[in-house]
């Protein structure tokens, strides 16, 4: 393995080869923005968020996939880089609720990304999911990064109980014929909750506690859940 | 519910007889005393597994081809002549729906939750593993109209397969549903071209004639109708699909008026099939598109009669691949489906690249709107661009070749597989084509009503049975292509123009065009102007011979704007008429070839409105992958209608720009980079129009 030398926002940096912008960068101390990557998934270059300007190339490139080159002149925040990445804040910001992504929401103070900027906005926002006792799928505050999609497939658990529904903007991550979780082949692993960046996936004892409940009605709930369930089964 | 064999009160193989019967006697009736016999066959070709053949056999030199169009006209259907050794004997193939509607073959009805006439289906398609997915949905949606959740999980398990993902792929395709829709299905066109035409109107119409609002079932269940995006006739729009039948067929119906619509229920129409409505195909040049527009698909023999197949003889049997690929770099033959690649690029990276099998794909999922041409090769000449693609097979050394027809083009698809046939039977492929020991075969695989399945990589992972997701690249098809494998893929038109290379060299290719734009070009022309169609020039004609000499000028007002390169392309004025048509003349105007679509609007036309339907293309089209364009399409779409409207609000302008620069520079696929092309063009050459809100 070679090593390669570029250089970042002015500073040179020799890495080994095959290194992304993203890892280059953050040897510099130099963050770059990102909401779909994650370290445990593989990285699909969706949200854009990550885009670099590259000099001698058209287009902006993703540094989360983009490998570095010899001699390669990158800018993390040119003006083209913050247009981009203010405009996907606050398109994002029109469409979905980022009431839980504290980290989107700083990442909007940083581009100076105004909420509200598209009024009269069409927005995704279906009733969450409260279909098993484990966690809630409130899909209006999915930002489609794809990481539960991912992670329930070949990044982690080989389940497959996740896909995609309708496409373009009324895209919504489901089931088969949206089915309810228990249905699916969901073996309840946990890792999509562990992966979502926006509370969009969360535990149903946290989402329960956020709607005023207290603990002995949330213990008071599960158990005429499970009698039902019993009943049911009868 | 009926089952398939035993139901009604004819079986199959009654009702097979008795079309034998009927055909043998329409045959008799019009070529009295003729006729020798009249055979029967089921389908061997795979169109369907409802097909059968009907081979009449004459006397010899009794009946001429003017003759057999009589009897397609008695018997009432249309019908594919596709028998060649014999002159004497004409071969129909007849769809089951002809059987239904002329013969009296009892329609088919499938209980959703009856699984046993699937299980044939998926038997056939099993053999491709998880590719065979969108064939045998496409398949089951045909026998049941919709795919239940019993049929999804059957196919699911055939093809070892997630639920989740079955789901997601039914999601994905247009032409796909999870739940009951109408048994007719109203696809209306409403894009630029066709709405120039009255494609509004058509769609109000479907929309009474059923009592619906678009994308509703009327309540007995009978007519589903929906918007569609670009249908590709936009030389004879209103152009609307129609899905009818059980097992369904699919059509796609040209000059559609309101008051025609009617007829389209029940699958009578006009289509480019009919010699009374073919495409028109004109232009200085003959090169590519001698044989199209004619209303009929060239038959092998014809094409051969003409020096058809002499290009693939001499590249087999005299040339090495290398060869071949060098001539292609004389030639600097450009890609014709929007990007301008150099062709020679992509197979020499393909035949250079390590791994086996490599896979050859002709990209035939026209859906740019305002292009048509591959459409019209297709259905008048598909044995040239087949020729075209054998040739780049052997040049790469591929062990098959794929051609992803989009779905909503099924004349283009019938017209294909009946080529291939006589392709195979006359040995230009199979094993050891023309003794030269290189041996390949050709497949079709039908798209599914996604625009984005025209992106190299969304076509390979449609292919593969999956959403039609582009992939990020690098790594490049050449080297990470169809099933990860070394690939090249080629548009159709690019295909078509390879044998006149290799035949008359390319030097002859090059003196067609300019320096820089090298050979013939198709262009669609549409819109506004006297006459409609294809034409084909040598690059370096100006869009003024084009608009005002060819297609014989502007109608309905003087000359507003054209729109040049489809929906992703950009807009000229009429200041721009003496543009050369080349890649870099164009690009020297700020404008793009893209596909080859060119729409003219006369004075009278609203070009926001053009506009908002283009950004509904988009939005409706979008893959959903990168957030930029699943975004930003939607957004624009919406300033866009707002401004239509007349009633834009403060900053739109500013919206507008922020969102078509972050779809340019940051969308991960060309569907994005493109999607504002059109407003930008708009907005530097008519300002005014995105200031207030009155119509222009």
């Amino acid at each position: 393995m070679s090593d390669v030398t570029l250089i970042i926002d002015e500073r040179p940096i020799t890495v080994p080869d095959k290194t992304t912008i993203l890892q280059a960068a953050g040897r510099l101390g130099i963050d770059i923005p990102t909401i779909c990557y994650h370290e445990a998934c593989t990285a699909n270059a969706i949200c854009r968020m990550c885009v670099v300007e590259v000099e001698k190339q058209r287009l902006l490139q993703p540094a989360c996939v983009a490998q570095v080159r010899e001699g390669m002149v990158v800018h993390t925040r040119s003006e083209r880089v913050e247009r981009s990445r203010r405009t996907i804040l606050e398109m994002l910001d029109s469409a979905v609720d980022l009431s839980d992504a504290p980290e989107i929401q700083a990442q909007m103070a940083d581009y100076d990304a105004q909420p509200g900027r598209f009024p009269e906005a069409e927005r995704r926002a279906p009733a969450p999911i409260d279909d098993n006792p484990m966690y809630i799928r409130d899909y209006a505050k999915c930002v489609l990064c794809w990481r539960c999609v991912q992670v329930c497939a070949e990044d982690a658990q080989y389940t497959f109980a996740l896909s995609f529904d309708g496409r373009g903007f009324e895209t919504q991550i489901g089931t088969f014929f949206d089915l309810s979780m228990p249905e699916t082949t969901c073996v309840f692993c946990g890792q999509c909750v562990g992966v979502c960046p926006t509370g969009a996936l969360k535990p149903r004892r946290e989402w329960l506690l956020e709607q005023g409940k207290t603990p002995d009605e949330i213990m008071e709930l599960t158990r005429t859940e499970r009698r039902k369930a019993r009943r049911a089964k009868k | 519910m009926e089952g398939a064999a035993g139901g009604g009160a004819l079986t199959r193989a009654q009702a097979l007889s008795n079309t034998a019967a009927a055909i043998e006697t329409s045959a008799a009736t019009v070529h009295a005393g003729r006729m020798i016999r009249c055979l029967i066959g089921k389908s061997f070709l795979g169109l369907s597994a409802h097909c059968v053949f009907a081979t009449i056999v004459y006397q010899q030199d009794a009946i001429g081809f003017k003759e057999t169009k009589n009897l397609e006209k008695a018997l009432g259907f249309d019908a594919c002549w596709i028998h060649r050794t014999r002159l004497y004997s004409h071969t129909f193939l007849l769809s089951h729906q002809c059987l239904i509607e002329r013969i009296g073959m009892p329609e088919l009805h499938f209980d959703p939750l009856d699984l046993t006439p699937l299980h044939p289906v998926l038997q056939r398609h099993a053999p491709l593993g998880r590719s065979g997915l969108l064939p045998a949905l496409l398949d089951a949606q045909a026998l049941y109209g919709y795919i239940s959740p019993p049929v999804a999980a059957e196919i699911a398990q055939t093809f070892n397969t997630p639920l989740a993902d079955v789901h997601g792929v039914i999601e994905f395709y247009a032409l796909l549903y999870n739940e009951p829709v109408g048994r007719t299905v109203l696809r209306v066109c409403t894009d630029p071209s066709c709405a120039l035409r009255g494609g509004d109107a058509v769609l109000a119409a479907a929309c009474a004639l059923a009592g619906v609002e678009v994308g509703e079932t009327s309540a007995d269940g009978a007519v589903t109708v929906e918007r569609s995006p670009c249908l590709g006739h936009c030389n004879s729009g209103v152009s609307v699909n129609v899905s009818f039948g059980r097992p369904q067929r699919n059509i796609t119906f040209a000059h559609v008026t309101p008051d025609t619509v009617e007829e389209l229920l029940d699958g009578r129409g006009r289509t480019t099939a009919d010699f009374w409505s073919e495409d028109y195909v004109g232009g200085d040049l003959s090169i590519v598109t001698p044989l199209c527009g004619r209303g009929r698909r060239t038959r092998l023999l014809e094409y051969e009669a003409v020096g058809g197949m002499q290009a693939l003889r001499k590249v087999l049997t005299t040339m090495q691949p290398a060869e071949v690929i060098e001539a292609m770099h004389q030639a600097d033959l450009l890609g014709r489906g929007g990007a301008a690649f150099p062709t020679w690029a992509k197979w020499d990276g393909a035949s250079r690249a390590p791994g086996q099998p490599k896979y050859f794909v002709v990209n035939a999922d026209e859906s740019e709107p305002g292009t048509f041409k591959d459409r019209v090769l297709l259905e008048g000449d598909p044995c040239r661009v087949l020729e075209g693609a054998i040739i780049g097979a052997y040049a790469i050394g591929a062990s098959r070749i794929y051609i992803y027809i989009r779905g909503e083009y099924p004349l283009a698809i019938e017209r294909v597989e009946a080529a291939l046939h006589e392709l195979r039977g006359a040995g230009y492929l199979g094993a050891n084509i023309l003794g030269s020991g290189f041996s390949i075969d050709a497949e079709i695989r039908s798209g599914a009503g996604a625009y984005i399945c025209g992106e190299e990589t969304a076509l390979f992972e449609s292919i593969e049975g999956k959403r039609g997701f582009p992939r990020v690249k690098p790594p490049f098809p050449t080297t990470h292509g169809l099933f990860g494998k070394p690939t090249a893929i080629n548009n159709v038109e690019t295909l078509a123009q390879a044998p006149y290379i290799l035949i008359h060299g390319p030097d002859a290719f090059q003196r067609l065009g300019t320096a820089e734009s090298t050979g013939p070009k198709l262009l669609c022309v549409s819109g506004d102007v006297v006459r409609p169609g294809l034409y084909e020039i040598g690059f370096g004609a100006t869009l003024r011979h084009l608009i005002e000499n060819l297609a014989g000028g502007v109608v309905g007002g003087k000359l507003q704007a054209m729109l040049i390169g489809g929906a992703a392309g950009a807009f000229a004025t009429p200041a721009e008429l003496d543009t050369p048509i080349t890649f870099q003349g164009l690009r020297d105007a700020g404008l793009t070839l893209g596909s080859g679509a060119i729409m003219v609007f006369n004075d009278k036309r609203d070009l926001r409105d053009i506009l908002r339907r283009l950004a509904r293309f988009f939005a409706h089209e979008s893959c959903g992958k990168c957030y930029p364009c699943q975004l930003g399409t939607q957004r624009q779409y919406e300033i866009l209608e707002r401004l239509a409207a007349g009633r834009p609000l403060p900053g739109d302008v500013g919206r507008l720009r922020d969102v078509g620069w972050t779809m340019t520079d940051a969308s991960l696929c060309g569907l994005g980079q493109t999607a504002a092309a059109a407003v930008f063009s708009a907005m530097k050459r008519w300002p005014e129009l995105f200031e207030s809100g009155e119509a222009r």
